[in-house]
């Protein structure tokens, strides 16, 4: 039963990766149907939450190898029995500054699409059950396109949990582009 | 959901397999080789695709292969002689196949009388008269109507009794008895007296022989066909009793279990025994399952080199097992690993065997007349590296026929023989496989070469390149020297696309050329893309792998070795000669590296594309195999590297690019001059540059 909700609910967030941010909440908000699980996890105070399913594993901070002129978020690659896992930096992703991870930092990875990566957060807090009805689209009030990789608001109690859609989040270091500017480190660092 | 769909793909997995064979067997017989084993091979085959059309109910390719398959014999055993025509015939005949084969894997529906007009052929050759719309036969049945010259009506008395373990291999004495059916008229007596108590009865043996009585217009080995896949598994006699018009008695000649079947009169004489006899020296293995292993093993070999990390510093003689039993276990590994990549091994011959039908067709479109000579098709390399090597031979094949050979006209004037010779080689050399393509075609027209690169920019007016430069400046972008574009080749993508793919293998391509006498282009790439040998550095705290094939040399230059042009580039003297440097800090922007080459190390590589060029890094750390992991299927590709390999501790170590890393310091070079050009002269420098090599200044090179 859940799986089967799962899986609408994987589509929806890999087929928002090309929607319109408009489209998007009309996509998204009423499609989440019936119960579904989320993990949540912090940045500082703020708190977002990915599909259970994504979730592959959830591991402590450990050194990565860092990949020349890549963007600040991305931190490095890391051994995950054998597959190569690119980890990002979510509070760096959000532009809030780098994270300076310590062991007691945890890294999530999910999976996104056929892509497995690891996200960088301060912690993970819990596992929430929400009902599709309880989820918010998000208003659409600053332009900063930030708002475009959130699926949904959530209020648990007190909190309110951001659902996070992670295919368009990381959409540019997953998806590989047609001939972009790999090549040209300088634009990288621009 | 079809019950059978696994047997399917088995079958189609053959009938690739099968056609392929075909075609090089047809390639053989094109040559004029008149080898008679050639005709059975093909036969073979196609009677193989035939018999699982048969089963699988695909009535049209049962049907041609049928056909075929008469005209085939009738050329073996030399009833039809092997003429051109004949050899044409059955070229297109074998294309008509794998399109039947296509369809009927696709589950696409062809024309009813596909293929009719090779069946009118075939039938105008095996009866000398074209026969009723042969696509119109739609059965199996019909399609084992006889075909034979002798129309006397046969009984032959079959005795088959199957081995207890008849079911283990597939067979079913049903489908024998409704093959015989099709033949004539059956009768059957089963014989249960090796039946034996219910109690000791084991539901998945053979206890049931059968008398067989078949009259039937069938030749001897058209019925001994039909047992031809459970020869081993049974005891069979076929005797023909009569005939009977009476004008012949045919020998008694029974046909054993292994032993090679005597021939009887009307047999062809040269019939091979059954297929299936021969021993299974071989088993089909899932892919997927090769790749898992040799992934396996691949982690095996990283936790390995972790153990022997740990315990470098042991005391030999404090552990004395213990040491002797890493040492043990780092050669097992070895051997483990190259026992598991011979695995993926696979002859090139299955890329060579498709270039005869393309070097036809092509020479056909081009009206050029060309032997083609392949060398060495059972060298062996890794299956993920035959997959890409395809396209590249393909490409320089097509490049050595278009452009390369005459027309037949110019070669005759020029006092060549007419027919071109192309010719593809593969053979193992160092560790790696060497394919060269040689032609003795007119060689490349340097002049025209030169004037086009000129033309372009790619080298300026004062620079006098070396015929060698000359002849490899056709794998630069955009270029092609053809006047006109033809569908074969010449839209200028083609050999610096080749050229980029076969780097991105970790391989290399050069050309020789001897205007006038022909060209020879040399391909040489990595065994496997699994692992390879590579020198791990160090820079800025961070460990990189250099691949080993790519140095030539390390070394810590004195400082009275080390030069700087105004551009900024840092050149060292060895030997004689300057060689550009790139620090690897300045280009992946680390911080925290040995700026000072004098007192850094510089790694000497190689590479075709840009010579030779110094990398300069913090330290050594040590030559070890590595095991490839590829970075892209979970990130996006990263410049100036190719790959990444994890390490005897776990941690990833990425595989450096050196051709994009060089590339990344000349662009790096012409954005940024070092502070010792002033601001002033820089700008002068970029535009001279711009000038003198716009296609080096464009950022995006590829």
């Amino acid at each position: 039963m859940v799986a089967v909700e799962i899986d609408t609910a994987s589509n929806a967030s890999t087929k928002t990766g090309i929607l319109t941010p408009d489209e998007m909440a009309e996509e998204n908000a009423p499609k989440l149907k019936g119960t579904q699980q989320f993990v949540t996890f912090a940045i500082g105070a703020e708190e977002y939450a990915v599909d259970i399913m994504q979730v592959r594993e959830i591991q402590a901070w450990t050194e990565v190898t860092i990949l020349p002129n890549q963007p600040h978020y991305m931190r490095g690659v890391l051994n995950l029995r054998g597959i190569i896992v690119p980890i990002f930096d979510l509070r760096c992703r959000f532009d809030q500054g780098e994270t300076e991870a310590t062991s007691i930092h945890v890294v999530v990875i999910i999976a996104v699409g056929d892509r497995i990566i690891g996200i960088l957060v301060d912690r993970v807090s819990d596992i929430l059950t929400i009902d599709g009805s309880e989820i918010r689209a998000v208003p659409d009030l600053d332009d900063s396109g930030e708002s475009d990789h959130i699926i949904g608001l959530v209020t648990a109690g007190e909190r309110m949990v951001a659902l996070l859609d992670t295919g368009s989040l990381f959409r540019h270091e997953i998806m590989e582009t047609e001939l972009d500017d790999a090549d040209d480190p300088a634009a990288l660092q621009a | 959901m079809d019950e059978y769909e696994q047997f399917k793909t088995t079958y189609f997995a053959e009938c690739a397999e099968l056609l392929g064979d075909v075609e090089v067997q047809l390639s053989a017989l094109s040559t004029g080789s008149e080898d008679p084993e050639v005709l059975h091979a093909i036969f073979r085959a196609v009677h193989s695709i035939k018999a699982g059309a048969g089963a699988f109910k695909y009535t049209q390719l049962a049907a041609f292969s049928h056909e075929f398959e008469a005209l085939l014999d009738r050329m073996r055993d030399g009833r039809i002689p092997v003429t051109e025509t004949g050899v044409s015939l059955l070229f297109r005949a074998s294309d008509i196949l794998s399109a039947m084969v296509e369809s009927a894997e696709s589950k696409t529906e062809l024309t009813g009388n596909f293929g009719s007009q090779i069946l009118d052929e075939i039938s105008i050759m095996v009866n000398g008269k074209s026969s009723a719309p042969a696509a119109s036969k739609e059965t199996v049945n019909v399609a084992t109507e006889d075909t034979s010259e002798s129309e006397a009506v046969t009984v032959y008395l079959i005795d088959f009794a199957p081995k207890a373990e008849l079911f283990k291999h597939a067979n079913e004495p049903l489908l024998i008895v409704r093959e015989l059916k099709t033949l004539g008229e059956l009768s059957a007596t089963p014989i249960l007296n090796q039946l034996p108590p219910l109690g000791k009865m084991d539901g998945e043996e053979a206890y049931i022989a059968w008398q067989f009585k078949l009259t039937s217009k069938a030749r001897l080995d058209e019925v001994e066909e039909v047992f031809e896949f459970v020869t081993e598994d049974c005891s069979l006699e076929i005797t023909s009793e009569a005939n009977l018009d009476a004008t012949e008695m045919e020998e008694d000649i029974p046909v054993s279990e292994i032993g090679n079947p005597a021939s009887p009169a009307n047999t062809p004489p040269a019939a091979k025994g059954p297929v299936t006899a021969a021993k299974v020296t071989s088993i089909r293995v899932d892919l997927d399952r090769i790749d898992r292993l040799v992934n396996m093993v691949g982690e095996l070999v990283i936790t390995q080199s972790m153990l022997s990390q740990q315990t470098s510093d042991l005391p030999a003689e404090q552990f004395p097992s213990m040491v002797r039993g890493l040492e043990e276990l780092a050669l097992h590994t070895r051997e483990l690993q190259e026992s598991v990549m011979a695995i993926r091994m696979q002859p090139v011959k299955s890329v060579f065997s498709r270039m005869p039908r393309l070097v036809r067709e092509l020479s056909a479109k081009l009206d050029k007349k060309v032997n083609l000579v392949t060398i060495g098709e059972n060298t062996e390399v890794d299956k993920t590296v035959i997959e890409e090597i395809s396209d590249p031979i393909t490409h320089m094949i097509r490049n050595s026929l278009d452009h390369g050979l005459e027309g037949t006209e110019e070669r005759l004037k020029l006092g060549k023989p007419e027919a071109g010779n192309v010719t593809i080689s593969a053979e193992h050399r160092g560790g790696r496989i060497v394919i060269t393509i040689s032609d003795d075609g007119r060689g490349i027209n340097r002049k025209a070469v030169l004037m086009r690169a000129r033309e372009r920019g790619l080298i300026s007016e004062t620079h006098t390149p070396s015929d060698d430069e000359i002849d490899n400046m056709i794998f630069a972008p955009g270029f092609s020297t053809a006047e006109k574009v033809t569908d074969v080749s010449g839209r200028g993508v083609g050999m610096d696309v080749v050229r980029r793919n076969i780097q991105a293998l970790g391989g290399r391509v050069s050309i020789q050329s001897n205007p006038g006498k022909g060209s020879r282009f040399t391909m040489t790439l990595p065994l496997t893309l699994a692992v390879m040998d590579g020198m791990i550095v160090q820079a800025a705290g961070d460990k990189y792998v250099i691949p080993i094939p790519n140095i030539v040399e390390s070394l810590r230059p004195p400082k009275s070795s080390l030069k700087q042009l105004p551009t900024g580039q840092s050149l060292v003297s060895i030997r004689g000669s300057y060689i550009p440097l790139c620090f690897l800090h300045r280009i992946f922007h680390l911080g925290g590296a040995i700026t000072d080459p004098a007192e850094a190390l510089v790694v000497l590589v190689e590479s075709e594309e840009f010579g030779t060029t110094g990398i300069v890094v913090d330290e050594l750390i040590g030559q070890q195999q590595v095991v490839i992991k590829s970075l892209e299927s979970n990130y996006k590709s990263v410049a100036g590297i190719s790959a990444a390999t994890i390490l005897g501790n776990g941690k990833v170590a990425p595989i450096l690019d050196i051709e994009a890393i060089y590339r990344i310091s000349q662009q790096d070079l012409r954005n940024s001059p070092l502070p010792t050009a002033s601001d002033g002269l820089s700008g002068v420098l970029q535009d001279s540059l711009a000038r003198t090599n716009p296609q080096l200044a464009t950022p995006s090179i590829g």
